[in-house]
Order: structure tokens, then sequence, then C-alpha cells
């Protein structure tokens, strides 16, 4: 039995990758190669359960096909038996599919306990709050909060508590931390161990209005060295620009313009709408993950969210090209 | 004796077969109007980065596809067939109520087209734009069509809707009831009746129980939309997960009323061109009415990413494994059915057998996400999308076609080309498996339903393109579909009264039917009288004049109250109300005195 899963679990990735040649090259948000203990679980499960349906498709499909071949209407043959049932035979293709059931219900069962376990002791914990359409992250043990960028330490358990600011919506990283919808009024968990250094991808999988297909997000998980040194630029201040520069300029245009009601920068403004911007130059991406975090980008996000996004609750800020361009060399000061 | 014609005989028509065909043409069109919103969601995912149409759009789009499939298509193509085969099949001269069912199709076409005017009326709620068409999902899911969340009027079209087209469910449900239970031809014992017959029943039954569950959902999201309360809203104590508990507990057996009356009719196609019993008749009806009982017990697999825990989890993910027997069940008897036959591969058969080969696989794909902690990878995918879309457009789809050309030269009395018939049918089963087979890797490889773009970084777009093709496929395979109809409507080859050698009561009198159906009601005295017993129930000429009841003005009428009612509450105008009320009232009122005897 062992051996079988073991072998429809090569398989399945050379199928999939014959399926696929014309599309060939990496898949960033694949289920299909786990990366942490609970990536695995389910996999190892799905592959199982994979292998049965294979094995009731061939043989069922291929029942069919048999029966169309070889019975089919020839001329001068005799009217067929006007059988209407056969008690043994259909007593065993009841029991057929219950012993199958079976055999897929009892190793579902025994993963959906171990993976909904909670969290052990000295699980790192993370808060994940969900917005239309961002994620906030919030380290309670640590004091840092971020968004959109989660930075995980490698070969640790970590307990993520999902929550949402406004509706529904779904955390879904595929390679490290499946999925778990985000509730309000609900707190949700997900424990897992992510066991491989890598950046994965995931985004929001509920339905959760206009911009839905921007509420993306990425998993850094990295060394513990590389963990810290990410926690220690968190922690600290903001970056203070050099007097007089461009930047400078910019931060004075950021604290008295419309910024300060929705975003924080520590030390410079409060407000709590939108992503914390303390770092935002030591992230990758803007945006919910949807676009890169570059001068040309950025730009065109503070001058005009609504079309990059759609619904976004970012107004168009209509900026003078000045305005703008020290906006936006102080925030890609802010690392 | 002659059948009256005009519009005004169409208008106030109580004959369940003319209620028939209009059930199925308005369907028809409301199958095309969802297709054609599919092949807009197809063109927008062709490319990564699509730009066919905007966000809004895109989930106006989305929205309204799973809604008017559901609704407006599926449900009432089954519907058609109810109407013109089971009064047929059990040996009625009618339904047992007749302007009650022409009620339920006048309010279904009224909501449908209710719910559709969103598309055009965008200006008069100052929206900005032509459409405020339901952009919140088949599933509606609450607190996202709040009024917080979503503040136009697109919900409340949704929600109206919806509930105006449960009141033509309930009606037409109870009224097959009544008539399967009451109206069979002496000797039709309920182990008599025909598996179509059976599972109109059973499937009755499930819309009399499962649409007052989303009534009440959507009575309390129209409460917390239109008059302050807070069943859905967490700030005031409220809980979104309840929605998802209602609608769901509808909406598992709502599946169900989607596939059974399929299952029905391949189980009059396949016997017929097997020439042979159904296999197991015994076990295929009570495997119909276990499912039922059972998809009561199964909502919570559409909630396992929620956190219900681990407890609710293995409850329901073992209650669905357990639904998997009796479908398993049905699939052998056919298969068995099919075996040691003499099948004759007419188009109705193909279509049946191709309703088996893909119902496997959607059935298949179900069970692996009946296990909660894969489904967590699955839920919300494109291997979700593929799964339904193998069930509901390989299953329920499929089956319907084969009704289509079964029942045809009964409904018409020509019959449709077989040439195009298979044409079409080898044009759709291409194509639904080149649109949908790609999308389980595609929700395997991380790509979320629902999104209107996605990044060329996710390595699906040539799948979604190969996908969108398919999606073409099927639209081409619905024109040849088209011109079958249009040109064998004069062209076609007369049927005859009994084209296929079927072997149930609806094959024993001409095609079309005569306004009385059976001019002597026949005796019965097995399954299958006309293989057993032709001499018995054959049709000979009547003998004397036969009474069938005058056409009626007054459901019709009565049907146009419900969608003035609706209305009132997106116009803010009290008046309407009362006037819809007032229509309402008196239709009824008027309909119920009026005199039995025209």
């Amino acid at each position: 039995m062992h051996k079988h899963r073991r072998l429809i679990q090569r398989l399945l990735p050379g199928l999939l990758l014959v399926a696929l040649a014309a599309c060939a090259g990496p898949f960033p948000q694949t289920t299909l190669q786990p990366k942490s203990d609970l990536g695995f679980a389910i996999d190892h499960l799905f592959t199982g359960i994979f292998g049965w349906a294979v094995g009731v498709f061939v043989v069922v499909e291929g029942l069919l096909l048999y029966a169309l071949i070889r019975f089919r209407a020839r001329p001068g043959a005799p009217a067929p038996k006007p059988t209407h049932g056969h008690t043994a035979l259909e007593i065993t293709w009841t029991l057929a599919p219950v012993l199958i059931l079976v055999m897929v219900a009892v190793p579902t069962i025994r993963t959906i306990f171990q993976t909904q376990a909670p969290a052990p002791a000295g699980a790192l914990k993370v808060q994940v709050i969900g917005h239309q359409w961002w994620w906030e992250y919030r380290y309670p043990d640590l004091g840092v909060v971020t968004a959109n960028e989660l930075h995980l330490p490698v070969g640790k358990t970590v307990g993520l508590d999902l929550t949402s600011n406004d509706v529904i919506h779904s955390f879904w990283v595929p390679a490290i931390a499946a999925k778990r919808d985000v509730v309000p009024g609900h707190v949700n968990h997900i424990v897992f161990r992510p066991d491989t250094i890598g950046m994965y991808l995931g985004q929001c999988a509920e339905f959760c209005g206009d911009s839905h297909a921007n509420m993306r997000l990425r998993v850094f998980v990295e060394s513990d060295s590389a963990f810290n040194a990410w926690v220690a630029n968190q922690k600290a201040g903001p970056v203070e620009p050099a007097p007089n520069s461009l930047a400078a300029t910019g931060k004075a245009d950021f604290q008295h313009g419309a910024c300060i009601a929705c975003h924080t920068i520590q030390g410079v403004s409060a407000g709590v709408i939108g992503p914390n911007l303390t770092h935002l130059a030591s992230r990758t991406t803007i945006a919910g993950a949807t676009f890169p975090e570059d001068s040309l980008d950025l730009a065109l996000w503070v001058n005009h969210a609504p079309q990059r996004k759609p619904g976004a609750v970012m107004m168009d800020m209509n900026l003078k090209p000045v305005d703008l361009q020290a906006i936006v060399a102080y925030l890609m000061s802010l690392k | 004796m002659t059948e009256p014609t005009g519009l005004k005989s169409w208008l106030t028509t109580v004959d369940h077969k003319r209620i028939g065909k209009l059930y199925f043409w308005t369907a028809f069109c409301f199958f095309l109007v969802g297709g054609i919103e599919a092949l807009l969601i197809r063109s927008q995912l062709a490319q990564p980065d699509g730009h066919v149409v905007t966000a809004q759009t895109y989930n106006e789009l989305f929205t309204m596809h799973g809604t008017t499939m559901i609704f407006l298509a599926l449900m009432p193509l089954s519907v058609a067939f109810f109407n013109f085969i089971v009064p047929l099949q059990i040996g009625a001269r009618d339904v047992a109520f007749p302007r009650l069912n022409a009620f339920s199709y006048w309010v279904f076409l009224l909501g449908g087209i209710f719910m559709n005017l969103s598309w055009f009326v965008g200006p008069l709620f100052h929206a900005g734009r032509l459409s405020v068409a339901p952009n919140g999902g088949w599933f509606g899911y609450a607190n996202l069509t709040e009024r917080q969340y979503s503040i136009g009027p697109n919900i409340d079209f949704w929600l109206l809707g919806l509930q105006i087209l449960g009141v033509s469910s309930l009606a037409g449900g109870f009224n097959f009831i009544i008539t399967i239970l009451n109206l069979r031809a002496p000797g039709m014992k309920m182990m008599r009746l025909p598996v179509f017959s059976w599972m109109t029943l059973v499937t009755s039954f499930l819309l009399i129980t499962a649409f007052p569950v989303i009534t009440v959902a959507l009575v309390f999201l129209m409460f917390d939309r239109n008059f302050g309360t807070h069943f859905y809203q967490v700030s005031a104590g409220g809980d979104p997960v309840l929605w998802q508990h209602l609608f769901w507990l509808f909406g598992h057996p709502e599946v169900y009323i989607l596939i059974l009356p399929a299952m029905g009719v391949i189980s009059e196609v396949l016997p017929t061109f097997s020439g042979k019993p159904l296999f197991g008749y015994t076990v295929v009806v009570y495997s119909g009415i276990l499912i039922a009982f059972m998809g009561w017990g199964v909502w919570s697999h559409h909630m396992f990413s929620v956190g219900l825990g681990p407890i609710a989890d293995a409850v329901f993910s073992s209650t669905t494994m357990l639904i998997a027997i009796p479908t398993g069940v049905k699939i052998f008897n056919w298969i068995a059915t099919l075996w040691g036959g003499q099948i004759r591969f007419d188009t109705p058969l193909l279509f049946a057998v191709g309703f088996i080969a893909m119902f496997i696989i959607g059935g298949l794909s179900g069970v692996s996400h009946a296990s909660p902690p894969a489904d967590l990878q699955q839920t919300d995918t494109y291997y979700v999308v593929a799964h339904i879309h193998y069930v509901l457009f390989g299953g329920t789809v499929l089956g319907l076609f084969a009704g289509m050309y079964y029942w045809w030269p009964k409904m018409t009395g020509r019959l449709l080309n077989e040439t195009l018939g298979k044409i079409h049918f080898w044009l759709m089963l291409i194509g639904m498996n080149v649109a949908f087979f790609p999308m389980h890797f595609i929700g395997l490889l991380g790509m979320p339903r629902r999104v209107y773009t996605y990044s060329p970084d996710l390595g699906v777009s040539t799948m979604n393109l190969v996908s969108t093709v398919g999606a073409f496929l099927i639209a081409v395979a619905m024109l040849v579909f088209i011109w079958n109809v249009i040109r064998t409507r004069t062209a076609g080859k007369v049927a005859g009264d009994n084209p296929w050698h079927g072997a149930t009561l609806e094959w024993a009198m001409s095609s079309p039917p005569p306004v009385y159906n059976f001019a002597q009601i026949p005796t019965v005295h097995s399954r299958l009288p006309l293989w057993n017993e032709p001499e018995s129930v054959v049709q000979k000429a009547p003998t004397g004049p036969i009474h069938v009841p005058d056409g009626s003005w007054w459901p019709m009428l009565a049907a146009v109250g419900l969608p003035l009612m609706a209305g009132a509450l997106i116009a803010h105008a009290l008046w309407l109300a009362f006037v819809g009320a007032a229509i309402l009232i008196f239709g009824i009122f008027k309909w119920g005195f009026e005199p039995f005897e025209v």
C-alpha cells in the first residue's frame, strides 16, 4: 500500500509535468509542493485520495466503455434478457465503495485532529488581520507590525491567529499554511512549521469585494539570523531623512498631507486605516502585494490608487509632480 | 376539442404541456444569457491581467452566471420536463392545480426579468454606470452583502429576485407532490412509477423543504440591509457565519434539486436504448430518496475552511462520504442496465452516457474535498470550479440534453436531426472537457476562484487560455443545437407515437399529445406498460367529449403583484408595495372564485 502511494506520489508531478509541458515553469503558488509539516500532512492525504480516485475512475469508466462496445446493437441479435436486478451483485457494489471510503475516512479524521491541534507553547505567535484588500500582521511578542509580507524563521512552529476588520477573507499560502477563513468576530488558527527557506506566494481565497483578486501576500521563510535581523530593523524607528534632502521635503509633505489620516509611521503619524508604513521600503511589494515596491509604482499608486486597484479606500491624491516626487522619495527611504 | 391558438391562448393557458413549453423556452433563453456571461468571464481570464471587463463588471458577471444558471436555467429546464412529461407518465389529464401551475410559470418569468433588469437600470440609482447587477456571488456571503459593504441596489435585486423565484419553486413543488401522489392512473402503484416521475417527486419534496430555509436567510439579509436589524452584523452581536449555515443548509439540497431530475432522465433513456428494464429499479428509487435525505446532513462541507473545529469537520466529512455510496450505487445500476442490452447509439443515449462518464469525474473530485484537510487546499479555488462544472454541466446539462433529444418528438411531433445531434454531442463533450479539465490543475497550482485577474507569475496562463477555447467550443455546440431546432421545426422527421420504442405511458399517445392527453385513462399492470401490455394502454380515438379547463388570466395577473412589491423596496416607494399587494390579492381572489367549469 505504502509502495503504491509512493509510486503515485512520484507519478503525480510527472503526470502534471506532461500535462503542462506547454507552459513549463515554476508554479509559485502551487499546492503540490508543500514546504511545511501542515503542507506535507495535507499533501500526503490528498495523494492517497487521488490514488483511490484514479483507481475507481479507471475501473468504472472501463466498465462503462466495455459495456458500450460489447453490447452495442447488432442486426439480427436476439432480444436482450429483461433482467430486473441481482441482489448479490447490488450488495457487492454497495459495499465496495464503503470499504474505499473507510480507507479515505480514517486518515482524513486522523489528519483533521492532527492539523487542528492548538499551537504548542513557545510557538511564534502572529496575528493576521484581514482588511479590504490587504493583510496586517502583528507579532505581539516581538512588538512588530507590518503588512502583506510575512516573515517567519525556518523550522520554528508558528501559530497564526486570524481575524478580520471588515468582511470575510481567507488566508491562503498553499505551500506552507494551507487555507483558513478570516472571519470578523471570530479568531481562527493555523499552526504549522515551515521547513524550507524561501519566498512563498499566497492570496485571499474568499470573495471579499471589488479587489478580491488584488489581495495578495508573500511569506518569507528565513534563517534565524536573517529573521532576527529583520525583527531588529522592524522594531527600530523609521529612518530619518537627511536634512534638506528630497526625502525630508517628502516627510514634511507627508505630515501635512492627507496621508496621516490613514497611515502610521512610528513617531510621525498614527492613522490605522491603511497599512503601517514605518518600514515600507523594507518590503518588496505595495498595495496588497500586487505591485512591486519601486518609485514608479509608488508614484502611480499615490496618485491613482482607485484605478490601479478597483474599490481601493485610498483616494486619488492628485499631488503635484514635485510633491509626489518628494513623498515617493521619503517613502522609498523607509527601509 | 380542438386546441385554441393565438397569443391569448398562451397567456391564459393552464395546460401542463403548454406551460411545460413556456418553461422550456424561457429557461433556454436564460441558459443562453448565462452562457454569454460565461463567455465574457472566460474572455477576461483568457490572459493574465485581462482588460476585457472591469473588476465591477466581472464580479457582476460571475454572480449572475451562477445565479442565472442555477435558478433561471437548470431548475426551470427540469421543471419544463416535470410539466410536460410527468402527467403523461403517470396517466393524468393535467397537474393537480393547473392554475397554480400557470402562476408558478409567470412568477418564474417575472422573477427572472426582475433580476436581470438590474443590468440596465444603473442610471436610475445614480450608480455612474449602466449596471447595478448583483455582485456578491451566487452564495451572497454576509457580511459582504450587508449595506455597509454593498451600498447600491445590486444585492437587493439579487435577494428580492430570489424571494420571487422561491414563490414559484414552492408552488411548483406542492403542485407536483399532489399530482404524483393523487393523480396516478389506476394500477400505477408507487413502485410502478417511472423513475423520472419518482425523481420529480423527490425533488419536489426538496423544493418545499429547502426553499423555506433560504427564504429565512434572505429575509434576515433584507431586514439587515433595509430595516436596521443585525442578524449578520458583528458590531451588533450578529454573526456572518449564520448566513453560511442557513445558505448551505438550503444550498446542498439545492445541488440535489439540480441533479436528481437529470438522474431521472437518464434512468428513462438508458432502458429504452438498451432494450432492457432499468437494472435494480427499487435500489435506484431508494437511493434517490436516500440521497435527498442525506443531502440535509452535509451542508458544512461547504464550510471546512470556516473554522468550525475538528469535531464538526470530522462529522460533516463522514456524512459527505456516506452520500457517495447511494450515488455510486446508481452509477453501477446504470452500467448494469446497459450490460447485456442491445444498445442503440441515438443522440439521447449519447448524452445519457456522457452524463455517467462526466458525473463519475465530478463525483471523484467531490470525494477529495469531502476530506477537510485536503479541502483546505481546494476550497475557493478553480479545483472546485472544475468539480461543480463536471457535476452541473457534465451531469445536469448533459442529462437535460438527453431529455431534450428523447422527449423532443413527443413535445413537438418531430424528431431532431440525428447527425446534427451527434455533432452537438461530441462538440459539447470535447468542449466541456477542454474548458473544465484544466481547471483542476489551475486550482491545484494556486489560482483562487472569483478573481477578475491573475498574475502571469502563477504559471497558469496557458491553461486558462485552453479553458477559454473550450468554453467557446461549447458555444459552437449550442449553435449547432439551435440550428437543429430551427431546421427540424418544419423539415424534421415526423416522430409517430413512439419513435424510440419507449416503455412508459407518455409514448402511448400521439405526438404531440392531444390537449386532453388520454382519451381513455389507462389501467396499468406493470412498470413497463408499453413493453409488457401495449394493448391495454395504447390510445384509441375518444368515444365522447372530454372536458378540459379553460384558460385563466388571473394567475398571470396575480404574479405581476410580486415584482411590483419587490420593486417597491428598491425604489423606496411604499405605495408601490400596496399596489403590488392589491394586485396579488385581487388576482388570487378572482382566481379562487373563478367558476371551475367555464
